[in-house]
């Protein structure tokens, strides 16, 4: 394995790594302010649906972007009416948004298309286009640093580069920003804000809302970068891994960067080597394609560290008497 | 907002008129009113549930009154959430503290009131100024600190600080030396004493007489939702305040026959609990409890009555001996719980019913086969049958006169006298060898208070031992054999109700044993 083998892995690693940052850090502010959020798979495929469908119907990738971040925000609304008003169990709106995303973009699909629930084939400006980065050309040659440049960095659609500035930014947000305290502040004890004349409700659905903006760009991601239209179930677990990423991210933010890096190397790893022998033995490609969902199994049952979540975290809040 | 004028007064720094509140048939504000004097330390006591803690929420936005109004410095003023309570100059320092656990000191203070959406200018003035408070006021806080690592006595600081730093000018605490040492309270008062000096105001929530007789300046009583006196504190004493609180009210007559008490049922020896804030709530209990008699325990509440129905009931922890019927009651072992209680002939009626008695959303039939669904009329095999549950309770709703006799209501759609008499009736049905009853008239009309009482009495009449807890001292002298007084974990003596009277009893319950013993 040469150095120009190792430089694709990384590169795809990127690649397969940006759906998952964006629904991680989705997860990670939803999470912060107290509200779980398992729906965020549901979200991500309403996205990845209605981004493909408007960016196929529109010929604009930035309007089928917006599409997709208009629907998963519509959810993301419905998970907020239903877990900070209503008060309802959080884990069961969640899993009623998995399902309807995934019942409602094949029916709609179908509708509209006719195609078996897929969009049709995306091209030109309906896709995100790689972006050359600066200068990428010229220095292709240097040694080590000029194929890390050109051929790592460069080259990615422009919601990769906005996913990775989203995680300074997130960072800023939550440490360094009053709302950031406020939205640490009610996922660890809504009283405390409430008491302090700031209101629990408010913050909350900023925090969905805000999650509801990330998971969008992660749905359209999947459906107008990594693929080139709409494929039924195409979210494929991401919002699952998404939230595995999160606690072994321990829901901060530069750690959240590391832990999808990891999945999305796992992920190019089983893409790249269909086949590995071990010694003698045969390592299956099936076992290769399932590395990502080990780990989250792996990091669910609690493996890897104690990670200690918010502490309100699933709790809808009531004000004491 | 109406102007200054409307009779207040500018030199009351908190004026409520005739502010009343319900919830649902409860009414837990009755309209009250009460005036405190700017610069001045404020004491409101009462028993739990008086409605201290509930007036108290309607000055800091929590709920709304139904009635009345409220006067900041002569003025009148609306106060629908906290942020206007905030606004109003009030600050409230919460029983249970309203701090995030994980941030540092300097992060609750300024949570919720940052100078724009900067965090760091903010908490660089937050540290100015907390460095400034604490050489003022003798609150040594390192703001740095996360709160988890602080003891309750400097968590309490911190909810002092952010109250100043909101720039509050009245303070009200609720309940604040619950969960300290004594020499935490002691500098929990220093501190209160010197805001008072620079002309703050401080509302002091307690049911501790000793703390009010120390501190406070003029004092409130309520009871039962109601105001029933102001004084000043260096006009009062302790025996009146404790007589205020608990009530002199029409005095009840139950017609009973002396006792005649035979073998001792109950039999308890040093009984020990120490409370997970590492406080012991019993400081070795002795006491012993006949067939036919009625044994009351008097006291202000909070002074380990709750607790040693607890640990007798099954579900709290101690240490001591406990026989019943001579045959000793395992304390720790995982069979201490309330089944195996009542397999030994323990029937139990708690203080809280709407808690611990009943499950509000249930239904009567429910209720009352709660606790003994395995009893075989109640179950065949693998399955309960409702139909003979509902049967006995229809019969029971009957015989205790339970209004409307409907088994399919939910408990909570039953007046307090009700429900009291359907845990009555599930607990007296069993046949128990002691009953344990905590304050059976506690939000109970006069008419089922009577009711209830003749059945206590009916009980004791049929060779029960019963163990009666109440904070009403009428009930206590009216129903009791005999009657032992609780204070502060311990029984200060035993008296017998012809021997005594409510001034003794007074003395004993405000922990005043040498003179009166």
């Amino acid at each position: 394995m040469d150095l120009l083998d190792v430089i694709q892995i990384l590169d795809s690693t990127l690649r397969l790594a940006t759906p998952l940052l964006f629904a991680c850090l989705a997860g990670l502010f939803s999470e912060r302010a107290g509200i779980v959020d398992i729906g965020l798979e549901g979200k991500m495929l309403a996205s990845a649906f209605l981004s493909a469908a408007a960016a196929s119907y529109t010929g604009n990738v930035w309007l089928g972007c917006l599409a997709g971040i208009g629907a998963s925000l519509l959810l993301a609304a419905i998970h907020g009416v239903a877990s900070i008003t209503f008060r309802g169990n959080q884990l069961i709106s969640g899993v009623a948004i998995n399902f309807l995303a995934s019942g409602l973009t094949v029916v709609v699909g179908e509708a509209w298309f006719g195609l078996g629930g897929r969009t049709p084939q995306l091209m030109g400006a309906g896709r995100f286009q790689e972006i050359d980065l600066p200068f990428a050309q010229e220095i292709r040659d240097v040694p080590l640093l000029g194929p890390i440049y050109a051929d790592l960095l460069s080259g990615h659609s422009a919601l990769v580069y906005i996913g990775l500035l989203c995680v300074p930014l997130t960072w800023w947000i939550l440490y360094r920003t009053r709302f950031g305290l406020r939205l640490r502040a009610v996922g660890e004890n809504p009283a405390a804000v409430d008491t302090a004349g700031v209101s629990v409700a408010g913050l909350r659905y900023a925090a969905v809302m805000i999650c509801g903006v990330l998971t969008g760009l992660a749905g359209a991601y999947l459906a107008t970068a990594l693929s080139a239209g709409f494929v039924k179930e195409m979210s494929a677990g991401r919002g699952f891994i998404a939230l595995a990423a999160l606690i072994f991210a321990k829901w901060r933010p530069w750690y959240a960067l590391g832990a999808t890096l990891l999945f999305g190397l796992l992920e190019a790893l089983g893409n790249r080597f269909q086949t590995i022998q071990v010694f003698d033995v045969t390592v299956p490609t099936q076992f290769m394609q399932a590395l990502p969902y080990i780990l989250t199994v792996v990091i669910l049952a609690g493996f890897v560290g104690r990670a200690i979540p918010p502490r309100a975290g699933g709790e809808p809040y009531v004000k004491e008497r | 907002m109406s102007p200054a004028g409307n009779g207040g007064d500018a030199a009351l720094a908190i004026e409520l008129r005739g502010i009343s509140k319900a919830f649902g048939p409860v009414q837990a504000n009755r309209d009250i009113s009460i005036q405190v004097r700017r610069g001045t330390i404020h004491g409101i006591i009462g028993e739990n549930g008086a409605g201290k803690s509930t007036l108290m929420s309607i000055l800091y936005g929590f709920y709304r009154a139904d009635a009345g109004e409220i006067l900041i410095g002569g003025r009148r003023v609306e106060i629908p959430d906290s942020q206007a309570a905030i606004r109003a100059g009030i600050g409230m320092v919460f029983q249970h503290f309203k701090l995030v656990e994980n941030f540092t000191v300097l992060e609750n203070v300024v949570l919720g009131a940052e100078d724009g959406r900067l965090l760091k200018p903010s908490l660089a003035k937050a540290r100015r100024l907390l460095k400034q408070l604490a050489d003022d006021y003798e609150m040594d806080v390192d703001p740095e600190a996360v709160i988890e690592d602080l003891g309750v006595g400097q968590q309490q600081r911190v909810e002092i600080l952010k109250a100043l730093y909101r720039e509050a000018d009245i303070l009200i605490l609720d309940e604040p030396t619950g969960v300290l040492t004594p020499a935490e309270a002691d500098h929990l008062f220093r501190i209160l004493r010197g805001l008072r000096d620079e002309g703050k105001t401080i509302i002091l929530i307690t049911h501790k007489l000793r703390e009010i007789m120390e501190i406070t300046d003029t004092v409130s009583v309520m009871r039962r939702g109601e105001m029933t006196a102001t004084v000043r504190t260096a006009e009062t004493s302790p025996e009146e305040l404790a007589e205020l609180m608990v009530g002199r009210k029409v005095l009840l007559r139950v017609d009973k026959a002396p006792a005649t008490p035979r073998d001792v049922v109950l039999e308890v020896r040093n009984l020990r609990v120490v409370d997970e804030q590492k406080v012991e709530r019993l400081r070795g209990i002795d006491l012993t409890i006949r067939r036919g008699e009625i044994l009351g325990i008097a006291g202000v509440s909070g002074n380990g009555q709750s607790e040693l129905l607890e640990v007798l009931g099954g579900y709290a922890n101690g240490t001591g001996t406990i026989r019943m019927n001579g045959r000793e009651i395992d304390l720790t072992g995982s069979a201490s719980n309330a089944r195996t209680r009542r397999a030994r002939g323990i029937a139990h009626v708690p203080e809280d019913r709407q808690r611990e008695g009943l499950v509000m959303d249930y239904s009567a039939w429910e209720n009352v086969a709660f606790g003994y669904h395995s009893d075989p009329r109640f179950s065949s095999g693998l399955f309960m049958d409702h139909a003979a549950m509902r049967a006995d309770c229809d019969d029971k709703m009957h015989r205790f006169d339970v209004r409307p006799p409907d088994p399919t209501l939910a408990a909570k759609n039953f007046s307090g006298g009700n429900q009291q008499k359907i845990v009555l009736a599930r607990e007296i049905e069993r046949n128990p060898d002691l009953l344990m009853i905590g304050q059976p008239t506690r939000g109970v009309d006069i008419g089922a208070i009577e009711f209830i009482h003749e059945q206590i009495v009916a009980l004791r009449d049929q060779g029960k031992a019963i163990l009666l807890v109440s904070v009403e001292l009428d009930e206590i002298m009216a129903l009791s054999d005999r009657i032992a007084v609780m204070f502060d974990g311990r029984i200060m003596g035993e008296r017998l109700p012809d021997e005594t009277d409510q001034r003794e009893l007074g003395l004993l319950m405000a922990g005043m044993a040498g003179e009166a013993a």
